[in-house]
């Protein structure tokens, strides 16, 4: 950091949506020529961030200097006219238009007043030249590869604003040859003294690319750290943090490892999503599954639940194969699943909390059996009061409840089902404190009372805190099964730092 | 006072109806007049519950599919399918039984084929029942071999488009029974519940273990089960089947009811109550501009502008400056009610 002027400095930015902080009192610093990771969790604040750099957001607190100026974007496009571009993930150009009309889009060179299409494809070749990249800049955008797609998004980019590019998760749907095609382009452009704000959840990546590391968790600034010389494991702790696990440690009856498990998965997998697996989960156990975002948690669960159809392997309950081919299934079974996505997976916003209590178990019973409205009432009443869902009224639309609320009111669904076997796709992600605390003595609770359970959780010490057993998944693959006097945050923390398959610690 | 739920929440409806009626009654003195001949009731208002009847049939399946966040463009022209079937099977010596449930098979099958695009092959709605709504015509045509199919002389099928039960119109009695039907189905059993969950959320409603294909299956099947009835009532009115002009453009006057009796385009909470009054207000609007004597080329165009004035005054941004107004008005006879409270 000897430069006296940083490119791109951000200080003591603060953003709250409803009240409820995304971003608190956050520094960031970018320089020329500088490739700078930005690492965090879900809901760690990273893309609230980019936001408030990128003028989509405007920040309650702080400032951001652009080569030493204030800024004060109004919205993208005026971010962008100051210097800062943005590629994401999707590609957002329009793939039924040229290569050269993608690149010069809502700027075409004129000519009596029409697009001086010669003039157009010129220019597009010399900016592509400068890439490598030597292709038909007449040709639709969709003949390209999203490899080449993302580097004309990036040339559109540099080309207008030059000085800040963000590149959010840019490498997700590429394969390993079009990555080493993209960094090449990245380099070169750090080469150039752009400024590079590169986002990505594959850590192996950062590395190759990044140049400094700054991490985020919960909205706070963790540390802006060199890459050289960072230590993996020390990476992956400063993303997903130490809680204090002996506070909810639960006591595990030795007996229930003997029992004959409950579900049982047998090489279970779909391409893509999840490697083939094998696990088992007894009643009155409780199986956490660790891993960074997108190392196929969630996909498991759906493939449990019936969401997704697996092409490999066999679910067997109570020893019985099942062909899990949709939820209907799963719940025939006695299965539950409370989604991570509780906006779009979950609650159905418009109708009351009485009614998205008694929803799966009516949609159980079919719709020639409905409960009458006094005992919806009284199973509302009843999970309101058993689950402490802070709520005015039984008939509030659910969509007016606060997040942990919300959460209450969809494991107050699956409950109302007697489930045998429940999943938690992060149960305590982006809720309230005390709401957090119910949740995990409600999960240690169900388990004692015999139910199987199945966590995903980012909280590593809260999954230490009641997991029976850990089983870590990494790049979509099971790498690790936990048990006893191995369940611990630092085990699990190595099981996802780990490069290759040996099982030594880095 | 106790208001019945049902007449608070419609209110805006009944306001829009009593004033619509109330105006037809300006216009044409003898609106209100009610007699009986030859053992049936006459008069005006009689007339808008009897010519609303297709409209009213239509609506109740439209809700259902709307609540669903789904639409239904093909139930005119499934009219006219349905009207050219019972007219070709009535004169092919079918008997009345045999022509009504061949009629009401084929409405059902028209609505499965639309919910089956939607619910198993995931078309848009507006998509996948405008390929029905243009070819339904075409099909018509061909049942009716291109020709108006005239029953004069067959008066069992007439009786259900103009004969009179209990001194009401036929039409008026079936419309009120297939709406009690279907309330009751909809409100006694969880089925409303399960609709208007798809609605809101579908992907919700699939992973809570709602059989959404079904269901969305089910309301296009009531949808063309309504429109088969419309379908009859339409042809049995003219003693014929008009391949090109039966139901014609009806889909928009259900989907405005369906609207204008306060269930969103959006899905979700529907009312089928409303919807019926929708439809009693659109054939009000129509039989009361026929009453004025307006010269035809007018009608469109006041219908339009009246269904505007409809339509600005239930918009979400009007609905929020009432609220407002009421809202001060609440917070002024509170103060006055706590100063007397004080003065006490």
């Amino acid at each position: 950091m000897a430069n006296a002027q940083p490119l791109l400095s951000v200080r003591g930015v603060s953003k709250a949506f409803l009240g409820v902080s995304a971003l608190e009192n956050v520094d960031f610093t970018l320089q020329a020529g500088e490739v700078h990771a930005l690492l965090g969790e879900n809901g760690a604040g990273k893309s609230t961030l980019i936001k408030i750099i990128t003028g989509a957001y405007r920040r309650d607190e702080g400032e951001v200097l652009l080569e030493g100026v204030p800024i004060h974007p109004r919205d993208v496009v005026d971010a962008q006219k100051l210097g800062i571009g943005t590629v994401y993930q999707e590609v957002n150009l329009l793939t039924n238009l040229t290569v050269a009309e993608n690149l010069f889009l809502g700027r075409q060179p004129k000519r009596f007043g029409l697009t001086d299409v010669r003039e157009m494809n010129r220019r597009s070749r010399a900016i592509l030249d400068t890439y490598g990249l030597h292709i038909d800049v007449t040709a639709p955008l969709a003949n390209f590869s999203v490899a080449i797609q993302q580097v004309v998004a990036i040339a559109r980019a540099v080309d207008i604003s030059g000085k800040v590019l963000v590149l959010d998760e840019p490498t997700a749907s590429l394969d390993a040859h079009e990555v080493e095609m993209l960094f090449a382009v990245v380099r070169q452009l750090r080469a150039r003294g752009m400024g590079i704000i590169f986002i990505s959840h594959f850590l192996d990546q950062v590395y190759e690319i990044a140049d400094s590391i700054t991490v985020l968790r919960n909205g706070r600034l963790i540390d802006t750290v060199p890459v050289a010389g960072l230590n993996r494991l020390k990476l992956v702790s400063m993303m997903l943090g130490r809680q204090l696990e002996a506070d909810i440690k639960r006591t595990i009856d030795p007996t229930t490892a003997q029992s004959d498990p409950l579900v049982s998965l047998r090489g279970l997998g779909k391409r893509g999503n999840i490697d083939p697996l094998d696990l088992d989960i007894r009643q009155g156990e409780v199986v956490g599954i660790a891993g960074l975002l997108g190392s196929g948690r969630t996909e498991t669960a759906q493939l449990v639940f019936g969401i997704e159809r697996a092409d490999s392997g066999t679910i067997s309950v109570a020893g019985k194969p099942i062909n899990m081919s949709s939820p209907r299934k799963a719940i025939a079974q006695g299965f539950a699943f409370c989604p991570e996505d509780r906006k779009t997976d979950g609650i159905v916003g418009d109708l009351s909390v009485r009614e998205n209590i008694i929803f799966a178990l009516q949609a159980q019973r079919g719709w020639m059996r409905p409960l009458s409205r006094s005992e919806q009432e009284t199973l509302a009443d009843r999970y309101i009061a058993a689950l402490d869902i802070r709520t005015s009224d039984r008939e509030k639309p659910i969509k007016f409840l606060s997040g942990g609320n919300q959460q209450k009111v969809l494991l107050a669904r699956w409950l109302a089902t007697n489930p045998r076997f429940l999943i938690l796709d992060e149960p305590t992600r982006g809720i309230d404190v005390g709401a957090h605390a119910e949740i995990i003595r409600l999960i240690i609770d169900l388990c004692e009372r015999g139910m199987a359970l199945l966590v995903i959780s980012s909280e590593l010490g809260e999954l230490v805190g009641y997991s029976s057993r850990i089983v870590v998944l990494r790049d979509r693959k099971m790498v690790s099964e936990l048990t006893g006097e191995e369940i611990s945050t630092d085990h699990i923390m190595k099981a996802i730092a780990l490069h290759g398959a040996s099982g030594e610690a880095a | 006072m106790a208001v019945p739920t049902i007449v608070r929440e419609r209110t805006p409806q009944l306001v829009v109806l009593a004033v619509i009626l109330a105006l037809n009654g300006i216009i044409s003195p003898g609106f209100f007049s009610i007699e009986i001949q030859n053992d049936r009731l006459y008069g005006s208002l009689i007339d808008v519950l009897n010519r609303g009847a297709p409209v009213t049939l239509l609506a109740i399946g439209m809700t259902l599919v709307i609540a669903t966040k789904g639409i239904d463009l093909s139930v005119g022209a499934v009219m006219a399918i349905v009207g050219a079937v019972a007219a070709s099977l009535i004169t092919s010596g079918y008997s009345l039984p045999a022509t009504l449930a061949g009629s009401l098979f084929v409405g059902l099958a028209c609505g499965v084929w639309n919910g089956a695009l939607v619910a198993l092959l995931d078309i848009q709605p507006i998509i996948a029942t405008l390929i029905l709504m243009v070819a339904g015509r075409g099909i018509a045509q061909l049942i009716t071999e291109g020709v108006i199919l005239t029953f004069n002389d067959k008066p069992e099928l007439i009786f259900v488009g103009s004969g009179s039960f209990l001194n009401l119109p036929m039409p008026v009695i079936i419309w009120i029974i297939v709406a009690i039907l279907a309330i009751l189905v909809v409100r006694r059993s969880a089925l409303g519940l399960l609709i208007e969950a798809i609605g809101v959320n579908r992907r919700a409603s699939t992973l809570s273990g709602v059989n959404s294909r079904v269901i969305l299956l089910a309301v296009y099947a009531a949808s063309g089960l309504c429109s088969a009835i419309a379908g009859v009532i339409a042809a049995a009115d003219i003693k014929g089947a008009d391949a090109n002009n039966a139901g014609l453009w009806l889909e928009m006057d259900a989907i405005l009811a369906v609207v204008i009796g306060g269930t969103s385009l959006l899905g979700g909470r529907f009312s089928l109550v409303g919807s019926l009054m929708g439809a009693m207000i659109i054939q009000s609007l129509n039989t009361g501009i026929l009453l004025a004597g307006f010269p035809p080329e007018f009608n469109l165009i006041i219908k339009a502008a009246i269904i505007l004035i409809i339509l600005i005054v239930q918009s979400p941004a009007s609905q929020a400056a009432m609220a407002n107004f009421r809202a001060n008005r609440q917070t002024v006879a509170v103060k006055t009610e706590s100063r007397e409270h004080a003065a006490r």
